[in-house]
């Protein structure tokens, strides 16, 4: 258990050394999902105001356009510098740097959308932090069920033909619980009289999907990356 | 599957197929829609086998990804074919009833978006052994399994979230005279799928064997 | 013979937890208390869901079928290449 952790925490380590010293992905990332906001505020914005619940749908969508493509950047670096198969080849339970990846990813998305809530918040009005820790909740378990199923994907895809359009595809319609997950919470949170009961009903689900998916994502990343 | 049984259950599958329409046809109707209705006798039957597909590809794919068994992952690739197959089946006769009974084609009903969800799911698993590359079998095994494990989360979260827009119209408990004709098109919608897997597995046997043969050629 | 079993058990129990699924109605409004100029006619959507079920059957059938001739051609051209 300690060797596992100890793994982990070193490929968690080493794409955040990488990432804090370059900053490309998170950059990109961040920017391509306010453009996101943006094409959504134009399409959805109707006199100054944005279709109803609108907004909590836009922000979960930011995030979700925005994590495929940060997860697309973290393995095709991975795979331009050959690393990944250092890494299978290392003596270390396979698991573990599933583990690594994924803590990077969610990492990742967590600075993304410290950025993005208060941004959306703004743009369209949106009263999210009326229950701060409910929302926090929320993001949290959702962009962990959300990163869970996209890594083991990407990891699964990186060598594979087309592997930029295949993601979206294989991770769009299994990761529509954690969307409808997020945004109706997000709507109880955000809505005029806030219903934290539902809110904490959409969190079990998440925590629940969490659950269920780590746990196959850890179980089938060994056969998925052996030849 | 051997041939022997083959053709006596490809003969009831199409007797039972002939025969049906005729205990749709005798059928009571329902009293709030009338003919149409009669599209359930086929429309549920369809979303059963798909149903039943989607467990199959997802079991076998495990198998197939833990213990390497060839042979599983043949069912597999049947089961996910066969399971978009019928997933259209359903989705097509939906929205054809739905025009009747709710006014418009579609409606997000949560039934019908699961099914929608579930085939792009197989979908993307028949995609990804057709352009995956090399290895691509492991890789469609590991979106059969996820696809399978989803089934559950995406009952509970469509059906939560359709709870919140006004709800749809649909048969109840079935009246009598109903249960006869619709277990027995469920019936022969599963020996139809017990059938079609048969060949289809078959035609992933024939490959096989045709792989083999130019592997051996080559040494 | 096991797979056949297997099917057979996978089929009642995905019948079974289909049919669970099911739930009654939260109400509909029905089709006599909507003006005559709303009805549709039954009977066109009916033939035609059953025609497409059968069309997409008969198609899916050929094309299963037509796979299998294509790889079978193959595989007795190779047998009879290496017996030469």
């Amino acid at each position: 258990m300690g060797q596992f952790l100890n793994v982990a925490l070193l490929v968690l380590r080493k794409d955040v050394a990488i990432e804090v010293k370059s900053r490309e992905i998170l950059y990109t990332t961040l920017f391509f999902a306010v453009s996101c906001v943006l094409v959504f505020a134009f399409a959805l914005v109707k006199e100054g105001r944005v279709v109803e619940d609108a907004s909590a749908g836009i922000l979960w969508i930011a995030v979700a356009f925005a994590g495929t493509l940060a997860l697309g950047r973290t393995f095709e670096r991975e795979r331009y510098g050959e690393t990944l198969r250092a890494l299978l080849l290392a003596p270390a339970p396979r698991a573990a740097i599933y583990v690594g990846k994924l803590l990077g990813i969610v990492l990742l998305l967590a600075v993304a959308e410290v950025a993005l809530v208060p941004l959306v918040a703004l743009l369209f009005g949106a009263a999210f932090f009326a229950r701060p820790l409910l929302l926090a909740g929320l993001l949290a378990s959702g962009t962990i069920g959300f990163a869970a199923v996209g890594t083991l994907f990407a990891a699964m895809l990186v060598r594979s033909r087309s592997r930029d359009v295949m993601l979206p595809i294989l991770l769009y319609p299994i990761t529509v619980p954690v969307i409808i997950a997020g945004v109706r919470g997000t709507v109880a949170i955000a809505q005029a009289a806030p219903d934290e009961a539902v809110a904490a009903m959409w969190i079990g689900l998440l925590a629940a999907f969490d659950v269920v998916f780590v746990t196959l994502a850890l179980w089938t990343f060994e056969p998925l990356m052996t030849e | 599957m051997t041939k022997r049984y083959f053709v006596p259950l490809l003969v009831v599958t199409a007797a039972m197929f002939a025969y049906a329409p005729i205990l749709i046809a005798n059928a009571p109707y329902e009293s709030t829609m009338g003919l149409v209705q009669k599209i359930f006798y086929f429309h549920v039957p369809s979303w059963f086998a798909m149903f039943t597909a989607v467990f199959i590809c997802g079991i076998q794919s495990a198998i197939y990804l833990f213990r390497g068994r060839a042979a599983s992952d043949r069912v597999a690739a049947a089961a996910g074919e066969l399971a978009v197959v019928f997933g259209l089946l359903g989705l097509v006769t939906g929205p054809l009833w739905g025009r009747k009974s709710w006014g418009v084609w579609w409606q997000w009903d949560a039934r019908l978006t699961i099914a929608l969800l579930l085939e792009l799911t197989f979908i993307a698993y028949l995609l990804v052994r057709k352009y995956g590359g090399p290895g691509s079998e492991k890789l469609a095994a590991a979106v059969g399994i996820f696809g399978m494990a989803n089934v559950p989360f995406l009952y509970m979260s469509v059906n939560i979230w359709r709870t919140i827009h006004p709800p749809t119209s649909v048969v109840p408990t079935l009246p009598a005279g109903m249960p006869g004709p619709f277990w027995f098109s469920v019936a022969a919608f599963m020996l139809l799928l017990t059938i079609l897997m048969t060949l289809r597995v078959r035609l992933e046997q024939q490959r096989a064997a045709l792989d083999e043969l130019y592997l051996a050629l080559e040494e | 013979m096991l797979r056949r079993a297997c099917l057979v058990v996978f089929s009642v129990v995905g019948s079974i937890a289909a049919l669970a699924a099911q739930q009654p109605p939260g109400g509909f409004v029905p089709i006599e208390q909507l003006p005559p100029s709303e009805q549709l006619p039954s009977a066109p959507l009916l033939v035609a869901a059953y025609v497409f079920v059968w069309l997409a059957l008969m198609v899916y059938v050929w094309s299963v079928w037509r796979r299998l001739g294509r790889v079978e051609a193959e595989l007795r051209a190779l047998e009879q290449k290496t017996r030469k």
